[in-house]
């Protein structure tokens, strides 16, 4: 090993089989000397590398990977680098969250003629490698469970919702709902302080719809597998759904997607003051037997259990999202009443995300660590979400191909929310469904919240807000804005 | 006559470290978040834990959530070099475990889990290792809670059924009842003093406790009721329309048993694994054939299997609910479906019919 010295480190590379392959080759041919730590995979385009394959290498120890494709405007199948260049950005810059070190990994671009060039991508990328030493290891990170700060500023007042229109709604669903299959709302669940969706078939059902900040429920996650492409044509359904603004946006986004038709789907809104997290509202409740009632007044609710009464300011106890919120009404809904709000500043950091940005490399690494060591792989987090459409047939619980193992290991089980996240990139809507499924509090938001502030600062794009608007991660510019290619 | 002892608050760690000293000890830790949870963890000195209702069930000490059945290898044989030896060792692992604090509930669980793992056609060996060498201390409840409703299904906030050890809260403290010859032993053995004089408070705070608990309706013809809606598939599409089909209700539930097997690793060079793991009827993947048919494709499927199971072919099988109403699947559902409404209704059409 002339180039370095020390231990070799285990390095990964995913190489095109067009240029960079070839490159390597040239630089084989001429007798270039390379450091010996790359191991090598022949893909067909850089555009084939799904970033789980890295996320896969890093987590299962590799200290490095790397990619080299064609370069822009040269790729084999003309556009394949340039869907791969977005892709690998992305990926790049959500590696910090996890508490992965981003230099870990690299993409460039070498093209077959290149064997110099080749060489000296691989002998600098391996002197990072070693200059940085083999990556952390799971198994050897300490645990570590901290918690977010959820006191937050709303963009505009919260409220309970009692005021708004919710009569003239109702009556307006009425005079459609015979044109209707189904339209989805909310009802009281089990006690006053729960709510349950709601399927609306009939005036009488209709008269049980509730609107208020127990309505946390977004109905979004149930019109794909009544109206999405995957079902059989004749059992498509014409469907109407109340939403909240941000309910709307994963419609919108299901739109943008073409996972529904438009023809099939009717809105109903109204405007949101503002959602409860039941996660700390059933914390302060703590063990009763009984809701004996709940009151509501403009500022929050009053709810009394075994005879105590536990008070609720909305603007204490919202969910995370409703602070940051910008569409408490639904714009694009075909039913609307009432007004929006006013809304006033800029939105701050999540606080999920706030709190994971306070930390060291290594502090998140073991944050992932100690959370994920609780998740018993229910996949209610996948299941909620209103955007996993393909979840009968996820790539979690398949065989072929084997992307996780039945083991019982924070690896196996952290590695599912990478797929959950990176499928979710340019998609995720903050909906927040997944984080309020999880039955042991997980915060997986965060990594959701960290993918949509990196798609909004490559990409400038808000998903689920204009149905017209292609994806980010499917489509590409030829000279990307903010993407800086990085000299190896 | 009970064995009886009594711990005050600041005895139990002392009495962890006994229990720890030839056994594993679970006990509930909370796991902070800004959604609390409380989870079984492995007993170390020094360590917090709790004594809330803990949001797991303690399944996992006799049913982990993945196990291995079987490590196998294969080598070339030296002889005959064209041919291969296969090693293979299905040596149950069994670590002796005290399951501490865990619920009435819970610890019926595991009587459940007993019938067909161990009184069945086939015993199986990985299950028995486990839960003969299990120890459970219950902590009996002093009130009911929203959405549990172990009365309803033969339980009840005190009932000593699967428990070796029943601990109930007094004023200063606890008092430790023995309820299993198992648990007599271990209770003699202790460091605690003597409860015998306290047996009258336990039981009138027992007493007290089913007095807090939600009206009981009558479920003895729930088996024929929740049977007679096998067919009637309009009935389970209308009380599974907001079901998310996720496995929460299964993996959260004392008393779900049914499991996944896979092989992981080919077994050439180092050894295979075949891993027995949890599996939910709630999953399409769960009965997906081969052959790309589902004979429960439909999530309205899925749940009258689920429910059907507790209510009606368990009992036909065994004698009694699998339902341990311990709330957990009501409590943890993200659509917070009602297992009990769904049974109640069943009931209801069946008296209307």
């Amino acid at each position: 090993m002339p180039v370095l010295e020390g231990k070799e480190l285990r390095i990964v590379a995913f190489l095109c089989n067009w240029c960079s392959y070839g490159g390597a080759d040239t630089a084989g041919v001429a007798r270039a000397t390379q450091p010996t730590d790359l191991r090598i995979i022949r893909v067909p385009c850089s555009g084939r590398i799904d970033p789980l394959f890295v996320l896969r290498a890093l987590l299962n120890g590799a200290d490095g990977v790397l990619i080299s494709g064609c370069h822009p405007n040269d790729c084999h199948y003309s556009a394949g680098n340039f869907y791969a260049r977005r892709r690998l950005e992305v990926l790049k810059q959500f590696l910090p969250i996890l508490g992965i070190d981003d230099r870990r990994f690299e993409y460039t671009w070498v093209s077959a003629s290149e064997g110099q060039r080749w060489q000296q991508v691989v002998t600098s990328f391996t002197q990072r490698i070693h200059e940085l030493g083999p990556a952390p290891r799971l198994e050897d990170a300490e645990p570590l469970l901290e918690m977010a700060d959820m006191a937050l500023k709303p963009l505009r007042p919260l409220g309970t919702g009692q005021k708004a229109p919710l009569d003239e709604l109702k009556a307006c669903i009425k005079s459609k709902i015979k044109d209707l299959d189904v339209v989805i709302g909310w009802q009281q669940g089990y006690d006053a302080a729960h709510t349950v969706p709601l399927f609306m078939r009939t005036e009488e059902d209709v008269d049980r719809l509730v609107w208020g900040p127990f309505n946390v429920n977004n109905p979004a996650t149930y019109v794909n597998e009544m109206i999405g492409k995957a079902v059989p044509l004749d059992k498509v359904k014409k469907i109407g759904v109340v939403v909240k603004g941000c309910d709307s946006r994963s419609i919108v986004e299901m739109l943008q997607e073409k996972l529904i038709d438009k023809d099939n789907i009717v809105l109903f809104a109204l405007p949101c003051e503002g959602t409860f997290d039941m996660a700390r509202i059933d914390r302060e409740l703590g063990r009763y037997s009984k809701i004996d009632k709940v009151e509501y007044d403009e500022a929050g609710v009053t709810i009394t259990a075994d005879g105590t009464p536990h008070r609720f300011c909305i603007t204490d106890y919202a969910q995370g999202k409703c602070y940051n919120c910008s569409m408490p009404l639904a714009k694009d809904a075909d039913d609307i009443f009432g007004t929006a709000p006013e809304i006033t500043g800029t939105p701050s950091t999540p606080p999920e995300l706030a709190m994971l940005d306070a930390m060291t490399l290594e502090q998140r690494f073991s944050f992932w660590k100690g959370e994920m060591d609780r998740c018993l792989r229910c996949y209610a987090c996948r299941n909620a979400c209103p955007l996993c459409v393909c979840k009968d047939y996820c790539i979690a619980e398949t065989r072929e191909p084997h992307f996780i193992s039945q083991e019982w290991n924070v690896r196996e089980k952290i590695y599912f929310q990478y797929i959950h996240a990176m499928h979710l990139a340019g998609r995720c809507t903050l909906c927040g469904e997944c984080q309020r499924a999880c039955p042991v509090g997980i915060p997986i938001l965060a990594l959701r919240q960290q993918l949509v502030r990196i798609i909004g600062q490559l990409f400038d794009y808000k998903s689920g807000m204009d149905s017209t608007a292609t994806p980010p991660l499917l489509c590409y510019k030829v000279e990307e804005t903010n993407i800086k290619q990085r000299e190896l | 006559m009970s064995t009886y002892r009594f711990a005050k608050s600041s005895d139990l760690p002392a009495l962890l470290a006994f229990f720890a000293k030839e056994n594993r000890v679970l006990v509930p830790v909370v796991k902070q978040a800004v959604k609390p949870s409380v989870v079984f963890a492995p007993w170390k000195e020094g360590m917090d834990f709790t004594l809330d209702k803990p949001t797991v069930p303690a399944k996992e000490a006799v049913l982990p959530p993945s196990e291995t059945l079987v490590t196998y290898e294969k080598t070339r044989n030296p002889e005959e070099p064209d041919k291969f030896l296969l090693h293979l060792d299905d040596t149950p692992e069994a670590t002796p475990t005290v399951v501490f604090g865990c619920r009435a509930c819970d610890a019926r669980g595991y009587a459940t889990l007993d019938r067909p793992f161990l009184n069945g056609l086939y015993k199986d060996p990985y299950y028995a290792a486990r839960r003969n060498s299990l120890t459970v201390v219950t902590l009996t409840c002093n009130s009911g809670c929203n959405t549990c409703f172990c009365h309803w299904v033969g339980g009840g906030p005190s009932s000593p059924e699967g428990s070796d050890i029943l601990m109930t809260e007094l004023g200063d403290g606890y008092v430790l009842q023995a309820v299993s010859e198992k648990g007599k032993a271990v209770l003699e053995a202790s460091p605690l003093a003597d409860g015998q004089d306290r047996e009258k408070e336990v039981m009138e705070t027992r007493k007290a406790a089913w007095a807090t608990l939600s009206k009981k309706p009558d479920l003895s013809f729930a088996p024929d009721r929740v049977l007679a809606r096998f067919t009637d598939t309009d009935f389970w599409k209308k009380e599974t329309e907001r079901c998310l089909s996720c496995g929460a209700c299964t993996y959260f539930c004392p008393s779900c048993y049914c499991f996944n097997i896979t092989d992981e690793g080919s077994g050439m060079g180092k050894p295979g694994r075949r891993i027995r793991s949890w599996d939910n009827c709630m999953s399409s993947l769960f009965t997906r054939e081969a052959s790309g048919h589902n004979p429960r494709a439909a999530k309205a499927e899925r749940m009258r299997q689920r429910v059907t199971h507790k209510f009606a072919t368990y009992p036909e099988n065994w004698g009694a609910f699998s339902c341990m109403g311990c709330g957990r699947c009501i409590s943890n559902c993200p659509a917070r479906i009602d297992i009990r409404q769904i049974v109640l209704d069943a009931i209801a059409l069946g008296e209307k019919e």
